[in-house]
């Protein structure tokens, strides 16, 4: 339970600066997700947070109060780290108290605590083992229920699900959530993959080169991403991007021409763009549709079946790649000339420095 | 199979003629030590003999055997706790939070070694002079400890640096304070290199000399010294010295015998990896 704020937070290694003053609040009992490329400074705002790392400049405040010069075990924060981190030399038992000794709780109430977490993550049969007889799986649960123990004011998770395959990741997720929505505590969670962020978080920092691109929930970012950078980050497959030319503008709509001529009707941003002016076209998959007589004529080069749908994977006449999603039984293969049509309302501009020209109308 | 059957019997027969030449010398002054006076200097050498214990008697009549021993103890370990006191929290610092003096203060460190101790002599005896520190336990404590003390900080900060240190971090998270993370998590995850760092202390201060023979006479004397003093007054005298070095050797000896498994897994921690 608290909130956290970072107040013009800046990170610097040396005379270089990885962090570029960064302002924003982590509501109570919030699921916040932090996430990026690797170097986007994640990471390192996470550490500034548990107090790992020093603030350069600027202010993280929990619960109002300022803690740049509280040591990290005075901060009441639990950490879950992407090695797990557990102290080798312990019992998953002693692992999990370790915090409660260091409080001075005693043994019978430390004890309790214990068993009750690994009641909750169904891991009782193993504390007495050692962290070396565990697997990755397991390491995760002892390192949540480690953080959990303590009962701290907020969980800070560093790429936790990062070392675990697939399908024990997309079982991981379901979990978290569900811990969070029992514990109802503030979670503050970095991650490289936008899919984690997307299906976990409340809210959603994108960062990129030590700055925030955009911040909302995983619906605002999906669907009015701020600039090219979110928009491309965020969603899988990526959104396309195709280089287009403004062939007419009204009040109303706007008239855009693709390099192979044909165009397409688009309702007008609130930025007002003239004739000539080139912009990005953005255009998530699911809003490109296989049409006989369809705008962008282009081969297949790659079909990605996936059941229900399938990708189709493009390459248009002028050699940009499009991916389409269509209906999984689509009666297309590698190397058929086919053309797509883009649904208009779903499109989305950027301008030359890849920031999201407004739309006027309802997005898509 | 032929060639690896043969490569193992190289290895072997290479192996034990590389020991028995080390040990030779020592397996040698152990004979002697049995031997008279006569026969320990006939050429050609006495293989056969009548063993005698007489070397043996005459050097503990003419010394206080166990006074020295006590002291070489004392000495040993004294130096040795004293060196890791000082040099787990600096090694502590230099593996967890380098800054860009780190290297540099190792390198200097290790530098103080390769200055020949004579080189300080002086000012060191005028030191412990004026600070009443000669011919005393203490004293003899206080240098030994400062010359091991490069080695150990050297072993220390080679060993910290195999613990990871999101380890440590995390159990800073768990509320640990320094003192707390060093005894509840580094000290326990690094004791084979602790205790291998103190082994090799313990010999290199049992086996020290130079400090012993210039800052101590009678009281605070070790082995070293006893052995010493049967080296010049009266000319010399082969077997009784033999003895007297057999008597101080013997000790740590049998000491490195008994952890020589721990010295070898200490020395080799990290080299596999």
């Amino acid at each position: 339970m608290a909130t956290i704020e970072l107040k013009n937070v800046r990170k610097r290694f040396g005379s270089h600066e990885v962090v570029h003053g960064i302002d924003l609040v982590i509501t109570d009992r919030e699921f916040m997700a932090f996430v990026g490329p690797s170097g986007s400074g994640k990471s390192t705002l996470l550490r500034m947070i548990a107090g790992l790392e020093e603030v350069s400049e600027g202010e993280v405040l929990i619960d109002g109060l300022p803690v740049q010069n509280v040591p990290p075990s005075k901060r009441g924060l639990a950490m879950v780290f992407q090695s797990y981190a557990l102290y080798p030399h312990m019992t998953v038992a002693e692992n999990m108290s370790f915090s409660l000794r260091l409080a001075g709780v005693p043994r019978e109430e430390r004890d309790q605590k214990v068993r009750s977490v690994a009641r909750i993550l169904e891991m009782e049969p193993l504390l007495d083992r050692k962290p070396r007889q565990l697997s990755g799986g397991q390491l995760q649960r002892v390192a949540i229920g480690r953080a959990m123990v303590r009962q701290p004011k907020a969980f800070l998770l560093d790429e936790p699900l990062s070392n675990l395959d697939a399908a024990l990741q997309a079982q991981m997720r379901l979990e978290l959530v569900r811990l969070h929505r029992e514990l109802s505590t503030t979670m503050v969670y970095v991650t490289h993959d936008q899919l984690e962020a997307m299906t976990m978080a409340d809210r959603i920092v994108v960062l990129n080169d030590g700055r925030v691109e955009q911040m909302g929930s995983p619906l605002e970012l999906y669907k009015n991403p701020a600039t090219l950078f979110v928009a491309g980050f965020i969603g899988t497959p990526k959104m396309n991007f195709l280089d287009v030319e403004v062939k007419s503008a009204s009040a109303e709509n706007l008239t855009l021409a693709f390099s192979n001529g044909a165009s397409v009707s688009v309702l007008a941003p609130a930025q007002r763009l003239k004739a000539g002016e080139r912009v990005k076209l953005g255009v998530r998959p699911e809003h490109v549709a296989l049409e006989q007589d369809g705008e962008l004529p282009g081969e297949i080069d790659v079909l990605e079946h996936l059941g229900p749908r399938a990708y189709l994977h493009a390459r248009l006449a002028d050699g940009t790649r499009l991916v389409a999603q269509a209906p999984g039984d689509t009666p297309v293969r590698g190397g058929d000339r086919v053309a797509f049509r883009i649904r208009p309302e779903a499109a989305h501009l950027f301008d030359g420095s890849g920031r999201a020209l407004g739309r006027s109308g309802p997005g898509g | 199979m032929r060639n690896t059957w043969q490569a193992r019997w190289g290895l072997t027969i290479a192996g034990w003629t590389v020991a028995l030449l080390m040990f030779f010398p020592i397996l040698w002054m152990f004979v002697t030590s049995f031997k008279t006076e006569i026969t320990a200097v006939a050429t050609p050498p006495a293989l056969v003999f009548r063993p005698t214990l007489g070397n043996y008697a005459a050097v503990l009549e003419r010394a206080d055997y166990l006074a020295f021993a006590k002291n070489s103890l004392v000495v040993s370990l004294g130096s040795t706790l004293l060196a890791l006191l000082l040099g787990v929290p600096a090694a502590y610092s230099m593996a967890f939070f380098p800054t860009r003096a780190t290297r540099g203060i190792l390198l200097w460190m290790l530098s103080t070694k390769m200055l020949p101790a004579v080189g300080v002599l002086v000012p060191i005896y005028l030191l412990w002079r004026d600070l009443g520190l000669l011919d005393t336990v203490f004293g003899l404590v206080l240098i030994d400890s400062i010359s091991v003390l490069p080695i150990v900080v050297w072993m220390l900060f080679s060993f910290f640096r195999e613990v990871p240190a999101v380890i440590l971090e995390a159990s800073r998270m768990d509320g640990a304070t320094p003192t707390e993370e060093l005894t509840h998590v580094l000290l326990p995850l690094s004791t084979p290199g602790i205790a291998s760092t103190a082994l090799l202390s313990i010999i290199l201060c049992w086996n020290e000399a130079f400090w012993s023979l210039n800052l101590t006479t009678v009281k605070a004397a070790t082995l070293t010294a006893f052995t010493a003093s049967f080296a010049s007054p009266e000319g010399l005298f082969w077997a009784k010295l033999s003895a007297a070095s057999t008597l101080s050797i013997a000790p740590i000896l049998i000491f490195g015998w008994i952890s020589q498994r721990q010295m070898a897994r200490g020395l080799s921690f990290g080299a596999v990896k």
